[in-house]
C-alpha cells in the first residue's frame, strides 16, 4: 500500500477537521458575531480563540496548535489599513508569510495555514471561508503533527 | 592547591552525536584544568581516557558526582550511553547546545533515515556501491558477530531520552561558564532547582550587545552577511541581516557579535519561550518595513533556509518537531 492508502485507512469514518480559528477582536471576531446572529450555517469545524489584534498573533499559537492537533490554523483580521492598533495586520501578515514558507519546508501542506482579511460587517464572507476551508481540510485529511511529534521514531 | 584529605568528586564527560567541541571546550579551561582536577577524578572521559563502557557499566550507581552528557542522541549507542550515564551520575547534565535541544545534528530530522542512507550510501558524488550495500547492525563473521549500532530516523535531545538534572547551552558552552558551574558543584554551593538552564544570564543576546540599535527598525531588504559592508557598529538586524539575537538568551558574552558575525542562537531561548524558532518569525515580521504583499513576498523570497537557520540548534526540541514525511 501507498502511504497515501494507508493514511485514508486510518482516517475514522466520522472524522471532521478541526480548525484553531485566531480572529482579532475588532473585525474577525465581530464578524463571526453577526454570522451568529444572522444564523447563517457553516461547518462546526473552527475553535474560534479571540485575540486583540491579528498582531497578537505569536507565531508560537500556530505551532503549539498543530502540535496539539489542529488539522487547520484560520486567522482572521481587519482589511490593511483598518487595523485599531494602526499596523498590527500588516506585521501579521508579514509573519504568516514568513511561518508559511517555514511550515512549507516541515512538510505542511498549504492550505492548512490561512489568513483572511474579514471585517465586522463582512458574517457571510466568515461563513464562506470557513466552508471554504474546512472543504479543502476535508479533502487533505487529518494533519499528522501530533501523530508524529508525539511518537520518536528510533 | 587544594586540601589532600578532601574528597575528590568523581566526573565524567560523555559525547554522543556530538563534533567534539564540547569535549574540547572542557580542555578549554586551560591552566583551570590543574584546579579541576585538584578537586576532580574523570572516571570516564573517551576523548582523553581509554575507559571502557563496561567499566562504566561495572560502576556503582549514583557514583559518579557530575557527568557532563555532550551531544544528541541519534543512535542505540548514544541511547544506551544515556541511560548507563543517568544511572551512575548524580548530577547528569545536558552539556552543549546537541544534548540541550539537539543542536547541529538535529537538523537531520529536516530529512529521514532512509534518505540520508541513500544520500550517503548510493548517490553522493564519490560513492561507487554497486552492490547497494549498506550498514547492518548485526554482521557474522567466522570470530563471531560484530554490530554497530542503530541508526535511528529521529535525532533527540537528552532530555527527550532520559531524566536531566541540568542543561547548559552552548555551541560549544563558555568555558567560565563551565567553570562557575563547576566550582558552584565541588564547593557545596547551593545548586538550582532541577531541570534549570544554568550558565545563563537570563537576559537576551540583545541586551548584552554593544551595537547600536534604532527603535523603529525599517528593513526592506533582508541581506546575507557577506552582501553587506558591516561597519562594526551598527546592529545587524537595522542591516537587514538575520541575527538570532533578540530570541537567544545570553550567557556566552555575545561571542559571535563581537566577532562581527550575527548571532547563529546556539544558547537557546528565553526562559518562557516554548518555540524558539517561531519568536524568530515573530521578530523578522516586526522588522520587515513593508505593507504590501507582493514586497513582503519577495523580501521573504531573499531569507534563504528559513527553518533551517531559525531552528539551527533547536529543531528536536521544537514543536514540530521533525519534517512530515
Amino acid at each position: 500500500m501507498s502511504d497515501n492508502q494507508i493514511n485514508k485507512q486510518a482516517i475514522p469514518a466520522n472524522w471532521k477537521p478541526r480548525i484553531a480559528a485566531f480572529f482579532c477582536n475588532w473585525c474577525t471576531y465581530t464578524a463571526s458575531d453577526l454570522a451568529g446572529v444572522s444564523r447563517l450555517k457553516y461547518p462546526a469545524t473552527i475553535r474560534v480563540i479571540r485575540i486583540m489584534c491579528s498582531g497578537r498573533l505569536d507565531p508560537q499559537f500556530v505551532t503549539d496548535a498543530f502540535a496539539e492537533g489542529a488539522d487547520a490554523v484560520l486567522i482572521g483580521g481587519c482589511h490593511p489599513g483598518d487595523c485599531h492598533y494602526a499596523n498590527g495586520n500588516y506585521k501579521c501578515l508579514r509573519r504568516v508569510h514568513l511561518l508559511k514558507k517555514v511550515l512549507k519546508q516541515m512538510g505542511l501542506e498549504e492550505e492548512r495555514l490561512r489568513l483572511e482579511w474579514i471585517s465586522a460587517s463582512e458574517g457571510k464572507r466568515l461563513a464562506e471561508v470557513v466552508s471554504e476551508m474546512s472543504e479543502a481540510i476535508l479533502k487533505l485529511g487529518p494533519c499528522k503533527v501530533k501523530q508524529v511529534v508525539e511518537h520518536y521514531e528510533k | 592547591m587544594a586540601n589532600e584529605s578532601k574528597p575528590k568528586i568523581k566526573m565524567a564527560v560523555y559525547w554522543g552525536a556530538a563534533c567534539g567541541g564540547c569535549c574540547v571546550s572542557v580542555l578549554d579551561v586551560h591552566e583551570s584544568l590543574f584546579a579541576v582536577i585538584d578537586a576532580a577524578d574523570l572516571v570516564f572521559w573517551p576523548i582523553a581516557l581509554d575507559t571502557k563502557y563496561a567499566d562504566v557499566e561495572a560502576m556503582e550507581d549514583a557514583s559518579i558526582d557530575l557527568c557532563l552528557f555532550n551531544g544528541a542522541v541519534r543512535n542505540s549507542e548514544n541511547e544506551h550511553m544515556a541511560h548507563v550515564l543517568r544511572k551512575k551520575s548524580k548530577i547528569l547534565v545536558a552539556y552543549g547546545s546537541c544534548a540541550h535541544m539537539g543542536g547541529i545534528p538535529g537538523l537531520a530530522n529536516f530529512s529521514d533515515r532512509e534518505s540520508l542512507m541513500r544520500r550517503v550510501y548510493d548517490e553522493s558524488e564519490s560513492t561507487e556501491n554497486p552492490d547497494k550495500i549498506r550498514p547492518q547492525h548485526h554482521y557474522e563473521v567466522k570470530e563471531g558477530t560484530l554490530e554497530i549500532p542503530v541508526f535511528y530516523n529521529d535525532v533527540m535531545s537528552l532530555g527527550q531520552i532520559t531524566d536531566v538534572d541540568y542543561y547548559i547551552p552552548g555551541c560549544p558552552p563558555q568555558t567560565e561558564r563551565l567553570v562557575e558551574v563547576f566550582m558552584a558543584i565541588v564547593t557545596g554551593q547551593p545548586l538550582p532547582p532541577k531541570g534549570s538552564v544554568i550558565g545563563v544570564s537570563g537576559l537576551a543576546q540583545c541586551d548584552e550587545c554593544t551595537r547600536k540599535k534604532s527603535d523603529q527598525r525599517s528593513v526592506k531588504q533582508i541581506f546575507r552577511p557577506w552582501e553587506i559592508e558591516d561597519d562594526g557598529e551598527t546592529c545587524f538586524m537595522d542591516q537587514g541581516v538575520i541575527c538570532m539575537g533578540p530570541a537567544t538568551i545570553g550567557g556566552c558574552g555575545v561571542r559571535c557579535v563581537k566577532g562581527n558575525a550575527p548571532c547563529r542562537g546556539c544558547y537557546g531561548p528565553m526562559p518562557e519561550v516554548r518555540d524558539m524558532g517561531a519568536k524568530l518569525i515573530s521578530t523578522i515580521g516586526t522588522m520587515i518595513d513593508l505593507e504590501k504583499e507582493e514586497e513582503i513576498e519577495k523580501v521573504i523570497e531573499q531569507i534563504e533556509d528559513p527553518a533551517g537557520t531559525f531552528y539551527r540548534f533547536s529543531l528536536p526540541a521544537a514543536k514540530i518537531r521533525r519534517k512530515l514525511s
